[in-house]
């Protein structure tokens, strides 16, 4: 894992320190609510429906067994003792006081975390796919780029006022696990097809929210040196050129639509060309030190298959599930990454209570090298677990509520915090992924249903990424009351592609059995092999229209 | 000109300090939604905003709006729209947390 070096350590209590000043002088009243309010949104304190919400960046997800513990030291000391992951590899607290935040902040410094860019118009958070460095299918780790990006994005002074914020993903992988295509810029690590140099491609402009857009390729193969200098001449482009007139027309998607990708290339790559790269592009003896801190742990040569596991397999059939449903192929020989599910039935998804934090540091201490990872999907990777210790694992999660089998299916469901807590949301995200888990508790029947994804978001701000959800549940108010419009055909993968709409909205209390509905549809439609989204990308919308339909009459 | 405030209405805001949602009552600030003093007219509504302004301005209040209500059969103000009625108890979600904890 990146350790902070002193600059970073300085850097950060410097800013903690900035931060507590303000609050001072808030309450003192030298700062009015209008002067104090962006300065605590570029520290990520928003204030919501119930309380303040402070969001702690988890930078591409990778966090040490260490700062998890401190995660739950702050939602014991400060909160309730909870937190919310979120779908940008964050975490929330939902009810801390102003007060004490700069006393949290502190406290997030000790373990080399904070909350800076987690809000505003800047950069925001750097998200990379939750199984970097340990996938099969992976090319290259993309940690140390997405650990460059996070410095070179932090306080950028020419990017802390951006027509817009601006999200960026990083994948490294064959298959994109980081929705790279729903970002203002995805990246793709590849190996040039005729050389064989390991690049990037680059796409710009994907973006969910009320405008929703799948990334474009920018450049099909950038060399990796340089990377800066051409992300920084996307930035200049989008920061002289982004709409500031209209914050809905802002973000660098609608820029590249009303443009044309092919007008911003021009202007990227002569913005690039005139640049002076050498000043920008990263030191190779930084990147070199940055690669250091991801560098393969230490893995024991072991056989791929594990006796130990097959045989405690063969007797508990809910092993053999688990590891089935939330085991994924790794690239070391007896080794393989698990992924542990926050969506135990009923539960709000993503939380985890300061209890479950310290298991989870406890099991990753005892079986994953003291590293987890946070995913997008809101639940939790233990990297680095030995086949042969999967049965012990097991009842350890199992012992904390932490045993659900269900990851990529239907019961493993994606949710903003919706009008439970946020105030910008127009209707509830979380009791309909509960109400729908609990329709489809039956793990029997969710394996028979097989991959499918839902995203619930409880307002068109999309954090919930219903758009790219195989179904997905966008609620909005109708007629003063909560409505649930419907999409399906959502693909946050290489394939991406957004849902499209089943038909009007339904009520609150209509969703689980419209999603019945849905799945019989598919069910009776499914070919062999086939998943949610291959059936309906062959059978077409107009064959799950009778799922609205028939809530009508 | 802005549009009409629908009525009868109460104020609601949040303490700066504690981000509690809050209720500008008869005697001041209240955590209790049924404390809350009601607006049964434009220049009573008015005149709550105007008081919830002053302690905005003191630093002691954030965000406050009005919020329409109905009364209930007890007498106590109810908001008409679920987001409000939401801000008068906490998540539905859980019980356990927010004012509905202590009611």
């Amino acid at each position: 894992m990146y350790r902070y070096d002193e600059f970073d350590h300085r850097f950060v209590r410097e800013r903690v320190l900035e931060f507590r000043g303000q609050v001072e002088r808030r309450l003192d009243g030298s700062l009015s609510d209008d002067e104090f309010r962006p300065l605590r949104l570029m520290n990520g304190l928003y204030l919501q429906l119930h309380a303040y919400m402070l969001r702690v960046a988890i930078p591409y997800g990778t966090l040490s067994s260490r700062q998890m513990r401190q995660l739950a030291m702050i939602a014991d000391k400060w909160d309730k003792g909870y937190g919310h992951f979120t779908t940008r590899q964050n975490i929330q607290f939902n009810w801390p006081k102003l007060k004490d935040v700069p006393d949290i902040l502190d406290a997030l410094a000790e373990v080399e975390m904070h909350a800076i860019q987690t809000s505003g118009n800047c950069i925001r958070n750097v998200t990379a796919d939750q199984f970097s460095g340990v996938a099969a299918d992976e090319i290259e780790d993309p940690r140390p780029t997405a650990e460059l990006l996070r410095q070179w994005s932090s306080l950028h002074p020419e990017f802390t006022f951006l027509p817009r914020k601006f999200k960026i993903a990083v994948t490294g992988a064959v298959h994109d696990r980081a929705a790279i295509k729903g970002h203002d810029i995805g990246l793709r690590v590849l190996k040039h097809p005729t050389t064989g140099e390991v690049g990037y491609e680059i796409t710009v402009g994907g973006g969910l929210g009320r405008t929703p857009m799948i990334g474009k390729v920018i450049r099909d193969f950038l060399p990796k040196a340089d990377l800066l200098p051409y992300l920084e001449a996307v930035m200049r482009v989008y920061n002289a050129e982004g709409r500031r007139d209209n914050k809905y027309k802002a973000r660098v998607k609608i820029l590249i639509h009303e443009a044309g990708i092919d007008e911003i290339r021009k202007a990227v790559e002569e913005e690039f060309a005139a640049s002076n790269r050498a000043a920008i592009a990263a030191d190779p003896k930084e990147v070199e030190r940055i690669s250091t801190y991801f560098a393969p742990p230490a893995y024991e040569t072991l056989p791929d298959t594990s006796a130990v596991l097959d045989a405690a397999k063969a007797k508990d059939p809910e092993l053999k599930r688990f590891i089935e449903t939330n085991g994924f192929a790794h690239k070391v020989p007896g080794y393989v990454a698990i992924t542990v599910s926050l969506k135990a039935i009923g539960a709000a998804p993503g939380d985890a209570t300061s209890d479950q934090m310290r298991a989870l540091a406890d099991i990753a201490d005892t079986y994953s090298l003291s590293e987890l990872r946070v995913t997008h999907l809101q639940n939790i990777v233990l990297p680095y677990v030995k086949k042969d210790d999967v049965p012990a694992l097991y009842a350890a999660l199992k012992a904390h509520d932490l045993g659900t089998a269900n990851v990529g299916l239907i019961t493993d469901i994606v949710a903003c915090p919706g009008m439970d807590y946020c105030a910008l949301a127009t209707a509830r995200s979380i009791p309909i992924a509960q109400d729908i888990a609990k329709r489809f508790a039956d793990p029997d029947r969710q394996q028979l249903i097989g991959e499918l994804g839902i995203k619930i978001s409880g307002c068109i701000n999309a954090c919930g990424h219903h758009h790219i959800g195989h179904i997905g549940i966008l609620g909005l108010e109708k007629s003063g009351e909560e409505s649930y419009q419907i999409t399906l055909g959502g693909d946050a993968t290489e394939n991406a592609a957004i849902g499209e709409r089943l038909g009007p909205g339904v009520t609150g209390d209509d969703v689980p059995d419209t999603i019945e509905r849905i799945v019989d549809i598919y069910l009776a439609e499914r070919q062999s092999g086939e998943r949610f989204i291959d059936t309906y990308r062959r059978v077409g919308l107009d064959r799950f229209k009778g799922a609205i339909h028939a809530a009508d009459a | 000109m802005s549009k009409a405030q629908p009525l009868p209405a109460i104020i609601i805001a949040n303490d700066l300090l504690s981000g509690d949602v809050i209720f500008l009552g008869h005697d001041g600030w209240e955590l209790a939604h049924h404390r809350a003093a009601v607006a049964s007219d434009q220049s009573a509504a008015d005149a709550l905003l105007a008081r919830a302004k002053v302690d905005v301005a003191a630093n002691r209040v954030v965000d406050p709006y009005l919020a329409q209500v109905q009364i209930g059969g007890d007498g106590a103000p109810v908001p008409v729209h679920y987001r409000e009625r939401m801000r008068t108890r906490g998540p539905t979600i859980r019980p356990d947390l927010g004012k509905q904890a202590g009611l």
